[in-house]
């Protein structure tokens, strides 16, 4: 029984089927990634996921918990916690302020007010930021507005909000696109970095086979809405299916 | 002290000087100069430069620190003045309970308001409180006559019972508004050097509510309540990820600001007990939002230097007629002078509104932090030269640069 389980999901857009019958499971502590061509589903899959969209059927389980019908916030509460394609940041805040955010949302729940402490007050919470910051290397830049952050740095602070809150999965959407080699790599190994230090379940949905196969324990192909095949690297890598469906065009 | 750091209680100490010292600063021009008619310091004004300083920083925590551009406030001033004024009726010209009273009232009135608007953003938004302005200026106006007075205005007359003051005073006229018994409209003035100083027990009063309201708009701005606030402003996608839900802060931040505004209009009626429903009407809720930009939205002097410069302009430059401009210009020749006055005629006297807007134009176009942004580049611009003049080498400008603390 993995942590995330999707079971018979549909989702139609008018008449078209973008999700047909998908079945997944992720299990604990582990990286899944979830890769096909484009228009294979894996966006609407993941906004299921996060509770932006709500299914026509099937069920979405974590950790024995229904998913469905919740908002977004109450799905980060449960320990869900998501990296965007373009970095959502708060960019007009400082560093710290963005990554003190998520420290608050996860001690105090999805609303309390504390209108008479200063921010400086909370010093378990600064702590707690400024250690985070450190482990990404962003010790020098905690005072600096996170609009004026290089790209790289923008996705290494998104990446720290959400670690903060020490989630159970993290879903990656397309974590390196657009992104230069050098930048690729260096995601891929912060990534690999993450995976290794901390009790964390990853879904990554990801165009880029060389961050896929870098990254990946167990690899599921979608095409036209439904699961292709679910395995490892190494057997997806030779899966005639999959050479026909996706990496036969990709490297064609 | 108070809960402030050292930089920010050095800030409010100078609010507090500034507000106090306003019957000096307002009048620097002797009463004899010809430049007489630019002092500001007669207790009216000063009274609106407290009061519409409240009302603008209270709208700023909503609009600066959110971004929800509120286009109702005026509403809520509206509800203040109202409540002050019944309660001046039937209780007591003591304004104490009038300003709880307007302060309770209005911050009701914003929560229900707030509630419905609040679930649109951006464009929807304001014209949600546009609307819902609007409606209850239409209903103060007509249908809610009885509590409202319509037309006429509500005011204290002869035959409200008061049931704790009097009815009457005595030589039979309605009773004053005082503060246990210091009346609000008493003042003592002072003659020296040919400037006359009034200190007015009003402005004084209206002084020390508006040290109150930017003091805890001070810590609101302070607190991890402000930091999310600005988070809302910036990116609520990223906020609901975070396992936070925005409304609640938003309709907090709405209903504060809602009490500010009844606070400032309890202050009106307070100072004047009448209640207009024009107090409500839409124009007044675009003052707040031209006070606040113009000012710098967002900082926390700004609204209420907004504030001060456009009910200087409001009393001021609205006063300057062909009259005083004729003996202004009488030294040049009389074709010329009629020309020049001709000139300028449309900018002043009934056409303030025009130079406002010119201002407003301008600093929204060159300064888009507002006045604010202006005091800061000056100052900045002196530091750099006197830098250089004395050739010490503080600044590193090729380090990255840190951010100034919100708002300062």
């Amino acid at each position: 029984m993995g942590i995330l389980e999707v079971k018979n999901v549909g989702k139609r857009f008018g008449g078209l089927q973008a999700l047909g019958d998908v079945n997944l499971s992720v299990a604990e502590n582990t990286v899944h990634a979830i890769i096909g061509p484009n228009g294979a589903g894996k966006s609407t899959l993941l906004n299921v996921l996060v509770g932006k969209l709500i299914p026509d059927t099937g069920s979405v389980m974590f950790d024995g918990q229904s998913v469905l019908g919740r908002k977004p916030h109450e799905i980060n509460q449960m320990g869900i916690s998501r990296v965007f394609q373009t970095p959502e940041i708060f960019s007009d805040l400082t560093v710290l302020e963005n990554v003190m955010i998520p420290c608050f949302a996860k001690r105090d729940g999805a609303y309390r007010m504390h209108a008479f402490e200063t921010v400086e007050d909370e010093v378990d919470i600064v702590q707690k930021a400024e250690q985070m910051l450190l482990d990404v290397n962003m010790q020098d830049k905690l005072r600096m507005t996170a609009s004026s952050l290089s790209r790289g740095d923008k996705r290494r602070l998104e990446m720290a909000m959400c670690l903060v809150q020490e989630p159970r999965l993290l879903l990656l959407d397309e974590p390196t696109a657009g992104m230069a080699r050098a930048d690729t790599n260096n995601t891929i190994d912060l990534l690999k970095e993450i995976k290794d230090s901390r009790d964390i379940t990853m879904a990554i949905i990801e165009h880029d086979m060389h961050v896929v196969f870098s990254l990946a324990e167990r690899i599921t192909v979608l095409a036209q809405g439904t699961p292709l095949v679910e395995d490892t690297p190494e057997n997806i890598k030779g899966h005639p299916k999959v050479q026909e469906a996706y990496l036969g065009q990709a490297h064609g | 002290m108070l809960g402030l750091n050292q930089k920010d209680t050095k800030f409010l100490l100078i609010v507090v000087a500034l507000t106090l010292l306003t019957p000096f600063l307002t009048q620097p021009f002797a009463e004899s100069s010809g430049l007489a008619q630019f002092n500001a310091g007669y207790p009216d004004l000063m009274q609106r430069f407290a009061i519409y300083g409240i009302f603008a920083i209270g709208f700023n925590i909503l609009f600066g620190l959110t971004g929800y551009l509120s286009f109702g406030h005026a509403a809520f001033l509206g509800v203040g003045s109202y409540s002050a004024v019944w309660m001046m009726k039937l209780l007591t010209t003591n304004v104490i309970p009038g300003i709880i009273l307007a302060i309770v009232v209005s911050g009701l009135f914003a929560l229900l308001i707030g509630y419905v608007s609040l679930r649109r953003s951006g464009i929807y938004f304001s014209i949600l409180t546009l609307a819902l302005a609007q409606m209850s200026f239409n209903l103060a106006y007509s249908v809610l006559t009885p509590i409202t007075n319509g037309e006429t205005g509500l005011q204290l007359t002869l035959n409200d019972p008061r049931i704790l003051g009097v009815t009457a005073t005595p030589d039979g006229s309605i009773p004053a508004t005082h503060l246990f018994g210091l009346e609000m409209k008493s003042s003592a003035q002072w003659e020296v050097f040919g400037h006359l100083f009034t200190f007015n027990v009003g402005y004084y009063f209206c002084a020390v509510m508006a040290i109150i309201a930017f003091y805890l708009s001070l810590r609101i701005f302070r607190s991890p309540f402000g930091m999310m606030l600005r988070a809302v402003k910036t990116n609520q996608t990223r906020m609901s990820y975070t396992g936070l839900n925005a409304r609640p802060y938003t309709l907090a931040a709405f209903v504060i600001s809602g009490m500010y505004a009844g606070l400032a209009g309890g202050l009106l009626a307070s100072m004047d007990p009448l209640a207009g429903a024009e107090r409500m009407q839409w124009t007044a809720s675009g003052e707040v939002v031209i006070m606040t930009i113009l000012g710098g939205a967002g900082t926390l002097m700004g609204p209420v230097l907004g504030a001060g410069f456009i009910k200087y302009f409001e009393n001021i430059f609205s006063k300057i007629n062909d009259g005083v401009l004729h003996g202004w210009f009488a030294f040049l020749p009389d074709g010329l002078e009629d020309f020049v006055v001709f000139l300028i005629h449309p900018f002043v006297g009934k056409g303030w509104h025009l130079t406002l807007g010119l201002l407003f134009m301008l600093v929204v176009t060159f300064l888009p932090g507002g006045l604010m942004e202006g005091g800061n580049r000056i100052s900045r611009w002196y530091k750099n030269r006197r830098n250089k003049g004395t050739d010490t080498d503080e600044g590193t400008p090729h380090a990255p640069k840190s951010t100034p603390h919100v708002a300062e």
